[in-house]
């Protein structure tokens, strides 16, 4: 089944049209990936995606709605979660409480509730602190749950924006470059991190810059280049389309 | 570390710091009741000047927004009153909490466009907001007698009992003050308080979990409005007199310093502040004409030395985790 299908997706920034005509059909339970050189217009197609930027023309239907013109809760709300190529943390709170609003979508209660504190709030408050930790561990943060978000290392910082989006519940995960900024090593924990995920039956769509990263886990790949969408297909179709090769590839995979 | 001892370390926390810093107004307190007279006037201020930081903290502390016009709620609060309670005969905590139900419903009128704004163009905004209610407060002579001000407002009272011995009303203050950081306290660890709180450091991220920023925004704003009328308010009842200037530029002023020195965004950060930003003219007051100068040195002091505010002083000597899970750090 189709969970998200994007048909004719364009922004133009006045005269610069950062993307143009894009379409593609996501698999629910698959793990697919967008790449492309810098300036290929990959966030911008992920922040029209999102809700984040209004498009100029085309549609995005997500399990079966449309959330072309949706406000991002609301598309969060219905399961589409996203994280962003610069980590957004909440740097005033723990790493635990950053989990922890990441629950919001999942709890509820609002002022009255919080002053009056019933059973059933409280319930949901340890459930969260519970399953909070048990995101953290996944991810491999459950030692620093304490911590100011703020002191942590960038890649362990890109790990807990990961752990958050998942508490949100998302349908469909958006990674925005997780990778971008990580060492060999962090990516590989990433990467083990990205396919549990996926193991766990959640749609993952990544935008990266990592061509070995990409082509060792994702089931599927889209190339952007110059705004446009110029190939699509299995890693190793990928790998030997010659545009791709001569868009990206080419000065990329010795070292990839 | 495991989970119940986690969350034993949290309440833990809370509790001693709550604990410290009642000690300390304890004692301030005992000092000020046995002292009597003059202070007795400054800490009743201080508790009332309380109340509206509690709630301001709440827009520009946990939600991080600026408001510099909240005191057009306190001018609300006070005239709501003292229209209600001189011109009508009012019961005074009728009175007070009728004039609450105006300021709300005029923050979310007020609020709902206002908050469309941000950074810069949000503070200018919301200046204007308090200038206007200045120059309504003065101009609107048949309501609000112009610069003369309402006086011979009834002191606090439900009924027969009225509060009317000074160092009666200061406790009674105190109260209010306490019920005001109970509030606060329980709101900013929950599902509502964190969401406050995550929307002051990250929008987007905030957003992208599914959190409605411009809801959010507004039910900060509203109760520290809310705050605002009972603090002006109380302020008519206490003193028994207002006039514009009470709730003019010089109430912005004075409740930023309280906030900014006690520590935003911080639980008991804005009561503390205002017992401290009331105390301190008070006692730099010995050095005669340098007065205003060893105030501002004071302060300038205290925001490079406790940049974080004085409440946090009571993380000193904590391990770093309990510092962050602290609410009051």
């Amino acid at each position: 089944m189709t969970l998200l299908s994007v048909r004719g997706l364009t922004k133009r920034f006045d005269g610069l049209t950062a993307n143009s005509e894009i379409s593609l059909d996501v698999e629910e339970g698959s793990l697919f990936a967008v790449i492309g050189p810098n300036g290929a217009g990959k966030t911008t197609f992920f922040n029209m995606v999102s809700g984040f930027l209004p498009s100029t023309a085309g549609s995005i239907t997500f399990a079966g709605t449309d959330i072309t013109t949706m406000r991002q809760d609301k598309i969060a709300a219905m399961g589409l979660i996203r994280t962003f190529q610069l980590v957004q943390m909440f740097q005033n709170m723990t790493v635990a409480e950053n989990v922890e609003v990441g629950f919001h979508l999942k709890t509820r209660g609002g002022v009255g509730a919080a002053l009056v504190r019933p059973p059933w709030l409280r319930r949901q408050e340890e459930d969260i602190r519970v399953k909070a930790r048990e995101l953290l561990d996944f991810v491999g943060l459950g030692a620093q749950a304490d911590m100011d978000a703020g002191l942590l290392p960038y890649g362990q910082q890109r790990l807990l924006e990961v752990a958050r989006a998942m508490a949100a519940g998302p349908r469909l995960l958006l990674l925005d470059e997780p990778a971008a900024g990580l060492n060999a090593h962090e990516t590989d924990a990433l990467a083990d991190v990205i396919q549990h995920i996926n193991g766990r039956g959640i749609t993952v769509l990544l935008i990266e810059h990592d061509v070995g990263l990409v082509t060792r886990i994702a089931h599927r790949i889209a190339v952007l280049d110059f705004g446009c969408k110029i190939a699509e297909g299995t890693p190793d179709e990928i790998k030997k389309h010659p545009d791709v090769i001569a868009a990206y590839l080419g000065t990329e995979t010795e070292n990839a | 570390m495991t989970l119940p001892s986690s969350i034993s370390t949290r309440l833990g926390q809370h509790g001693y710091l709550a604990v410290g810093g009642a000690i300390l107004l304890g004692l301030l307190f005992v000092f000020v009741f046995v002292r009597g007279g003059y202070l007795l006037t400054v800490m009743q201020l201080a508790m009332i000047y309380g109340v509206f930081c509690i709630g301001l903290n709440f827009f520009m502390g946990y939600t991080g927004q600026a408001s510099f016009g909240q005191n057009a709620f306190a001018a609300l609060g006070g005239y709501g009153t003292a229209v209600l309670c001189v011109q009508y005969g009012w019961e005074p905590i009728l009175a007070l909490f009728a004039s609450m139900a105006i300021s709300g419903v005029a923050s979310v009128v007020v609020g709902y466009p206002t908050l469309r704004l941000r950074g810069h163009y949000l503070a200018m905004a919301t200046f204007a907001l308090g200038l206007i209610t200045y120059d309504i407060s003065v101009q609107w002579q048949s309501v609000t007698q112009g610069y003369m001000g309402y006086s011979g407002i009834p002191p606090l009272g439900i009924g027969p009992f009225t509060v009317e011995d000074e160092r009666w009303k200061l406790v009674v203050l105190m109260v209010i003050v306490l019920f005001g950081l109970w509030i606060s306290g329980r709101l900013r660890n929950s599902r509502f308080g964190r969401a406050l709180r995550a929307i002051s450091t990250s929008e987007l991220g905030a957003s992208a979990l599914g959190i409605r920023i411009s809801h959010y925004k507004l039910a900060a704003f509203v109760i520290a409005a809310l705050y605002a009328s009972a603090a002006g308010s109380l302020f008519a009842h206490v003193v028994g007199f207002i006039s514009p200037e009470v709730f003019g530029a010089q109430m912005v002023i004075v409740t930023f310093t309280m906030l900014y020195v006690g520590g935003v965004g911080t639980v008991l950060g804005p009561a503390i502040g205002a017992v401290i930003a009331s105390l301190l003219p008070e006692i730099v007051r010995s050095t005669g004409r340098f007065q205003d100068i060893a105030y501002a040195l004071v302060l300038i002091l205290l925001l490079i030395y406790v940049p974080k505010g004085l409440s946090a002083l009571f993380g000193i000597g904590r391990p770093r985790p309990a510092k962050t899970t602290n609410p009051g750090s």
